[in-house]
């Protein structure tokens, strides 16, 4: 029997129940309002009172109202028919609601239940499965969805029968498990779980020890993120977080894109629904809209469903990459986030920590990063759960507890700088206060030399600390002046310019640039630092930064051209004349 | 909205704040309005009986004994098209002795727009200012604030861009705008022959500040309708939405809340998103365009309002007094409109992002070169050359009082560019010189 209640106090989102049964911590009830229901979660229990946020507008609730618990935590349905999907934070699918206003209580399902599949047993009758292991596929779009053993099953299981080939509707049963104790499970292709929890039914999860190709030069070259890593890019409002997402959402070299559009703007979730269905995947060709799944919970929706979204999103990353899937899941902004906890936190009346944010928000943001990261499944293969989120400290201030607790979590730190970006140096990255942890282990680092050329790591130190001497030059002429400075002072700080202009920067909205391929990337660096080893004469500082600007020039025109077409070549050409007019042993 | 018959007064408050009363009450629900000692209020919070209710102009005088009076319903707004050319309280009460419209009542602050039934925003609005419409275009469906400091003329801009912005109507939330203010705008719509085409709701410094709060929800309900139901594009204008955001402190603060940041309320950037996201752009035509003015104190955009406004809003324009030319600029370097790309080179010239690009940086270049000068260095020729660019960049094209078309603006670019540069210097794509270079 369900546990029922009634309302007896409304503050804002949070409203208190007098139950008349057992509740848990963090199940999920229906409170009714005039005939509409509007879903809520515990997060509190003293005594007969239990603390519930609701995922909706309170307005017009009444202390009496009706309450029926679910028995359940908030969970997801996952099954064939996620990707391509558009849902808000709690799942519900945005395209099924009627109007162009969201209703309150209009819970829409998230997998299309009529829908039939075109099922193909991968066991037999008699085989040994656990949670997690594969028992047939269906085609969903390009990707062989795996229809698997529940993850809440975590006995030991024989499967007594699979249906053979053929098409069968989404909730038929398609194998029928015996457990240990010879009681029969029907399973179909839905399966549910509760997104706070990690979908942990896999072998092992290894060390990240490949990189993931972004196209975007900064993070490939410099600070690359591994596959099943997780990085954050924190910055003010305006200096390219969002943009640089949608780059990654563009051109990573994924299976499949999760967008949690956190508590952030509208119009920028309407432009993945504009552009995606027809941009395509510079890898396979195929529209971007194939691989995407959308999880919009903007800033004008309800808080609570905020903070779920992203969960809703790592649950359905989890189970994709259950399926031996590479998986991004980039979510913008995870302040929001926290905001949405903190907004919780303080109508409970918690102990607040600094800013006011919840004490347990770094355990909270560590726990939720944890779950990113590559796997061995059941068979051997892996799968990955790549996570990149954005944070948006106040005041621009990176000492902020979200950013904070965000830089003990994630292993990649991509700081926007307030001013690359008023300069328009895009993307805003400052790379110097940058870092990628990846680039220190081991195994990436033999990764990247295998695989991309046999000194590059040193290449991109080198780089690095290029750019770092240039600054430094910088700072100088700026104290002493252009005049009361060696020329050779000039000199670097140009190199590390043409570094800045050329690799650094990039142009997110131009066709070609936006995206460079590892084998490109390679190819400028190496031209690049090519340049940066040649020495120049010059009669003055005038004359050093007018010739560099050209160089910097031609190399930009570099970048637009389609890689090693004539064009590119004929830049290349009249590069290397610019260089010989100076050039000297 | 007057009382019925059968509601039960009560006369007993059991606690005054300077923002809130609380009393014991039955079968009240959340949001919904009550008449305190014949002032309006709105349920705030509910705990077993008690209720808290906010009376927006405030509790001063308010016995214990006060009657009170519950309405049942969240506040309402009669919309219809009779409230083109009124002006309106922040309760939604004409002004100036003038009747009650006629027309549906809807709850204020109603639901959000299905993302997905949203279209992506790609019509421009041409202002004639270039500073807006080279730098940082504007789009139908955007947001967008002025930073300014209180001393800017940021009402005048304001209105002038509301003019020149071929909206079929415009919505005016004034908080806590001064009777100056008002009457300026009131004045402006006036002459321009727009009246029909304009309605105000206006809260005036010399009304009460928590009155403030039902402005935007006002304006947008109003806004909505004309967009929705009359396929119409509608312009906002939300002017101080500083003021606002004080009022939802003075609340909060009041109500125990812990405070965040600058002592506003932690939820300050949910209040705002509500507000700002309700513009839009529907597949139909119709739209609302939101443009606010948040102003600073000292400049300094750190702080809480701007700072949360920043993250939520399109962009936004910032007004300076450039000191060289004496001229109110839209300033080029933190002014961003980030939905200028969905129209630029598309809508208009093709060479308009590479333009507009070039003459800022080489207007960055100037502002290097006069921080060496500030410093004793000696210039350089070509230091002296981008000066002087700043200079007729900054009469020509960021000066507000500039009213040209966007073609003239780009040719006026070119123009400047040929005067004081070489074409490597302005580093714009070969075809692109080839064909606007003037000879
Ligand atoms: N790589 C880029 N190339 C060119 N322009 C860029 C780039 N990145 C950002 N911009 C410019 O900066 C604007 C703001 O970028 P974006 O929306 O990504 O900022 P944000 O950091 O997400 O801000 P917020 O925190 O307010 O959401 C864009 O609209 C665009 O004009
Ligand atoms: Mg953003």
């Amino acid at each position: 029997m369900k546990t029922k209640g009634k309302v007896t106090g409304i503050i804002a989102n949070l409203v208190i129940v007098e139950v008349d049964g057992p509740v848990a911590q963090n199940e999920i009830c229906f409170i009714n309002l005039s005939g509409v229901n509007l879903k809520a979660e515990v997060i509190k229990i003293i005594g007969k009172l239990a603390y519930v946020q609701v995922f909706e507008s309170t307005r017009g609730l009444r202390v009496g109202n009706s309450v029926e618990f679910q028995g359940h935590m908030l969970e997801v349905s996952l099954g064939p028919g996620l990707l391509s999907k558009n849902f808000d934070g709690l799942q519900h699918d945005l395209a099924k609601m009627d109007g162009i206003f969201l209703q309150r209580g209009d819970y829409t399902d998230a997998l299309d239940m009529d829908s039939t599949w075109e099922f193909t047993p991968m066991v037999e009758a008699g085989k040994q499965v656990t949670a997690a292991d594969w028992l047939g596929e269906v085609p969903e779009n390009w990707v062989k969805h795996k229809i698997m053993v529940p993850f809440t099953l975590t006995d030991k299981y024989t499967v007594k029968s699979i249906v053979p080939q053929g098409t069968y509707k989404i909730t038929d049963t398609i194998a029928v498990l015996t457990n240990s104790k010879g009681e029969d499970i029907n399973v179909s292709m839905v399966q549910k779980w509760p997104v706070k929890r990690a979908i942990t039914a896999y072998r092992e999860k290894p060390r990240p020890f490949k990189i993931m190709e972004t196209g975007v030069r900064v993070i490939d070259t410099l600070n690359p993120i591994a596959e099943g890593g997780t990085g954050f890019i924190p910055g003010p409002f305006g200096c390219g977080k969002t943009v640089l997402q949608h780059a990654l959402a563009k051109q990573a070299e994924a299976d499949m894109i999760i967008v949690a559009a956190c508590g952030e703007r509208a119009n920028e979730v309407v432009e993945i629904f504009a552009e995606f269905p027809h941009l395509e995947d510079p890898r396979t060709g195929r529209k971007l809209m194939e691989r995407t799944t959308i999880i919009c919970n903007t800033s004008n929706m309800p808080v609570a469903s905020r903070e779920a979204s992203v969960y809703t999103a790592m649950t359905i990353g989890e189970y994709y990459r259950s399926m031996g899937l590479k998986v991004l899941l980039l979510a913008d902004s995870t302040s929001r986030w926290a905001q949405a906890l903190r907004e919780m936190s303080n109508r409970l009346e918690e102990l607040p920590g600094p800013d006011a944010f919840p004490m347990d928000l770094p355990a909270i943001i560590a726990n939720f990063y944890a779950r990113a990261g590559m796997v061995y499944l059941n068979n051997g293969t892996t799968g990955s759960v790549t996570f990149i989120g954005t944070v948006s400290p106040a005041g621009g201030n990176l000492k902020e507890p979200v950013t904070e607790s965000t830089k003990k979590a994630a292993r990649c730190f991509y700081a926007l700088s307030q001013q690359r970006a008023d300069s328009k140096r895009y993307p805003a990255i400052d790379s110097m206060d940058s870092y990628s942890k990846y680039l220190e282990y081991p195994e990436i680092q033999e990764y990247l030399n295998k695989n991309i050329s046999p000194n590059w790591v040193n290449l991109v130190l080198k780089s690095k600390n290029i750019v770092q001497r240039g600054k430094e030059a910088y700072e100088q002429i700026n104290i002493l002046g252009d005049d009361s400075v060696p020329l050779d002072y000039h000199d670097r700080f140009w190199k590390a310019e043409i570094i800045d202009f050329v690799i650094l920067q990039q142009d997110a909205f131009d066709k070609i640039d936006s995206n460079t391929p590892i084998k490109r990337q390679q190819y400028m660096l190496e031209k690049v630092m090519e340049i940066a080893d040649m020495n120049f004469k010059f009669d003055g500082f005038e004359q050093c930064s007018i010739y560099y600007k050209r160089i910097i020039n031609t190399l930009k025109q570099m970048n637009y051209a389609q890689f090693q077409t004539d064009e590119f070549n004929n830049y290349e050409k009249e590069l290397y004349t610019i260089l010989n007019e100076r050039r000297v042993e | 909205m007057e009382t019925k018959a059968f509601q039960r007064i009560y006369t007993q408050l059991m606690g005054i704040t300077k923002a809130t009363v609380t009393l014991k009450a039955q079968g009240i629900a959340n949001e919904e309005l009550a008449m305190v000692h014949g002032r309006l209020a709105q349920v705030v919070k509910i705990f077993g009986d008690m209720v808290t209710l906010q009376v927006f102009s405030g509790t001063e005088g308010i016995p214990t004994n006060a009657e009170v009076v519950f309405y049942g319903e969240p506040p309402k707004l009669k919309v219809g098209d009779d409230l083109a050319g009124r002006f309106f309280d922040a309760y939604g009460r004409p002004l100036f002795g003038a009747t009650e419209i006629e027309g549906e009542a809807r709850e204020i602050g109603g639901p959000s727009v299905n993302p997905l039934r949203r279209k992506q925003p790609s019509e421009l609005i041409a202002t004639g200012i270039a500073g807006i419409d080279l730098n940082n275009t504007l789009v139908t469906g955007q947001k967008i604030p002025f930073f300014a400091d209180p001393d800017q003329p940021f009402n005048q801009v304001m209105a002038m861009v509301a003019l020149r912005a071929q909206a079929d109507k415009i919505i005016l939330g004034g908080m806590g705008l001064s009777n100056d203010d008002f009457l300026f705008f009131k004045n402006v719509f006036e002459n321009a022959g727009a009246l029909d085409r304009i309605i105000s709701f206006v809260n005036t410094t010399e009304q009460p500040p928590v009155e403030r709060l039902l402005v935007p929800d006002m304006a947008l309900t109003a806004a909505e309708y004309f967009a929705v139901q009359k396929n119409e594009k509608v312009l906002v204008l939300l002017t101080d939405m500083t003021l606002y955001a004080d009022a939802l402190s003075i609340v909060s603060n009041r109500m125990d809340q812990i405070p965040s940041k600058d002592s506003m309320p932690g939820s300050l950037y949910s209040d705002l998103a509500k507000i700002y996201e309700k513009a839009v752009q529907f597949p139909e035509g119709g739209s609302i365009t939101i443009i606010a003015v948040t102003t600073l104190s000292g400049g300094d955009i750190t702080h809480a309002i701007p700072d949360n406004t920043g993250y939520i809003t399109e962009g936004q324009l910032f007004l300076r007094t450039d000191s060289d030319t004496g001229k109110v600029i839209v300033d080029p370097f933190r002014s961003l409109s980030r939905l200028k790309q969905l129209v630029i080179g598309k809508k208009t010239r093709e060479d308009h992002p590479q333009v507009m690009n070039a003459a800022v940086r080489l207007y960055a270049d100037a502002a290097n070169a006069k921080t060496k000068l500030e410093n004793g260095f000696d210039l350089t020729e070509y230091d002296e050359r981008a000066l002087k660019f700043a200079h007729d960049y900054s009469m020509k094209l960021l000066a507000i009082d500039i009213n040209i078309e966007v073609d003239t603006m780009l040719d006026t670019a070119w123009q400047l560019f040929a005067k004081y540069f070489s074409k490597t210097e302005v580093a714009i794509k070969n075809e692109l010189v080839q064909k606007y270079w003037p000879n």
